[in-house]
């Protein structure tokens, strides 16, 4: 375990007591990737594990926040406690941003056993996963029972999602579109499980066929990128379309500001948690998902030491201008730049025979 | 070794306290500071202070501006000030408020704890350049 600074162990033995504003802290400190946050993580890493993590999302305006309003009071009325991120997106331009969800979040509004926290983007390269995945941890190792994850469907952000949750549910909601809308890379292979919210409307008939259709051609012979759905004879809008060879995304209609349906969501939520346990296919996705936070890490980590080595040289204005003035070419300048890390590493693999054993 | 940069950001929560309906202002005020480049939660209407304390603690905000016009800031403020003094969120949070306050419960209300009061008719660049030189922005 890492060597916390002071002001570091404090905040860490606060949050495990269950003191919310030290888990309001470590969010911030998180989010800031202020001194030490990595130490804190690395602390707060054994402490982890033991929350159901779900990931919600799609478009804006599809009542995602209203949907996980209603869920968090179902979780609360079983006597659970909840932590809610809700990530928006940052203005491109200030940085600035205004995070709405809170507003939709009334019906626990005061319950301090709900603990909601807005995030921005902050136009981090990667999405908001790194940070977001981070205050997952914290909230888990604060004791949270269940964990809700809302991210707006905005490019990239919604297949970040799948690196941080157990279950992903996606939210549509009728007339979104037509099946080619459904049909763009991401969006059903990344659902677990799908919700038409403001299933009231009159095209919500329409959209939850498509949907199904979309789902069932998934999972024919040639799905191979999602957590393999298939079975042909998954027919039915019912949760709970488990069988032994898979797992069927279930389409689950809702009405989330009158509470209808979302009894059946949280059924079909826990379904897909149980799956991931009975099938073993939970432990595959938590090794993916730690294999990808390590590549992440360390992809961020020798990048900044790139970086050093490109500071050393002068920085990058200056090698550019180089190239630019044709005197050398970016090949050579890289390949300059790299040869001390390379023969840097290839020593250290030398000195280190036990490292090739496994 | 860690090589990320901090990439620090100046949070606000602006809310709207007890029964007044008057969110323009606060809007207005949201919108200012997302355009500063802050991080702007925004609470809603008609919220109890405990709401708001609850989302000042959890929000973990540099700056808390309360919107009212409702005439009750004498009792309403105190208690969110008190909340937030029971999180130990009161000492780092720079807490503005806006709206119609008389100029007699001014002294009343600074005494409790507001670093800030502006009245109609300020412009948002003065509250924005209030918050870029007071928020403690950790």
């Amino acid at each position: 375990m890492a060597e916390l600074s002071d002001a570091n162990a404090q905040l860490y033995e606060s949050l495990l007591d269950g003191d919310h504003t030290a888990l309001a802290r470590v969010i911030t400190k998180i989010e800031n990737r202020a001194p030490g946050y990595r130490d804190l993580l690395a602390a707060l890493h054994a402490e982890t594990g033991t929350a159901s993590v779900v990931g919600v999302t799609g478009s804006p305006g599809t009542g995602k926040s209203t949907l996980v309003d209603a869920l968090t009071k179902q979780y609360r009325e079983a006597g659970e406690t909840v932590g809610v991120i809700a990530v928006d997106p940052s203005s491109p331009y200030t940085g600035g941003s205004v995070l709405g969800d809170r507003i939709r979040m009334g019906s626990t509004a005061g319950d301090m056993d709900v603990f909601v926290r807005s995030m921005s983007a902050r136009g981090r390269l990667g999405g908001v996963s790194m940070a977001t995945a981070d205050a997952v941890k914290a909230l888990d190792a604060f004791g949270k029972d269940r964990i809700i994850v809302e991210t707006v469907g905005a490019g990239q952000n919604e297949v970040d999602i799948v690196e941080t949750a157990e279950t992903v549910a996606v939210v549509v909601q009728p007339g979104s579109g037509d099946d080619v809308q459904l049909l763009k890379a991401g969006i059903l292979e990344i659902g677990d499980l799908f919700v038409v919210n403001k299933a009231d409307k009159d095209e919500a008939a329409g959209t939850v066929a498509d949907l199904e259709t979309m789902i069932h051609m998934d999972a024919a012979p040639a799905a191979g990128l999602s957590a393999g759905h298939h079975g042909p004879n998954a027919t039915d809008s019912e949760p709970a379309a488990v069988d032994d060879g898979g797992w069927t995304p279930p389409v689950i209609e809702t009405v989330a500001t009158s509470g209808e349906g979302v009894d059946e969501f949280r059924t079909a939520l826990d379904d897909h948690r149980q799956y991931l346990v009975d099938s073993g296919t939970g432990e595959g996705r938590r090794r993916r998902q730690a294999e990808t936070e390590i590549r992440r890490l360390l992809r961020a980590d020798v990048g900044g030491l790139a970086e050093e080595v490109l500071d050393g040289h002068g920085g990058i204005e200056a090698v550019a201008s180089r190239v630019a003035r044709r005197e050398t070419d970016p090949y050579t300048v890289v390949g300059e730049l790299v040869d001390p890390l390379e023969s840097a590493v290839e020593e250290s693999l030398a000195t280190r025979p036990e490292a090739s054993e496994k | 070794m860690s090589t990320d940069h901090a990439q620090r950001a100046t949070r606000c929560l602006v809310a709207k306290v007890g029964l007044d309906g008057h969110d323009r202002g606060a809007h207005v005020i949201a919108r200012a500071f997302r355009d500063a480049g802050f991080e702007v939660v925004y609470s809603g209407l008609h919220r109890a202070p405990e709401e708001i304390v609850q989302a000042a603690v959890q929000e973990d905000v540099d700056v808390l501006g309360i919107s009212i016009l409702s005439g009750a800031h004498n009792t309403l403020i105190p208690k969110v000030i008190e909340g937030l003094r029971s999180y130990d969120a009161f000492e780092d949070t720079l807490i503005l408020v806006g709206g119609i306050i008389p100029e007699e419960d001014k002294p009343e209300l600074e005494e409790a704890g507001v670093d800030a009061i502006f009245g109609p008719g300020t412009s948002t660049e003065e509250t924005v350049a209030f918050v870029r030189e007071h928020a403690s922005n950790e």
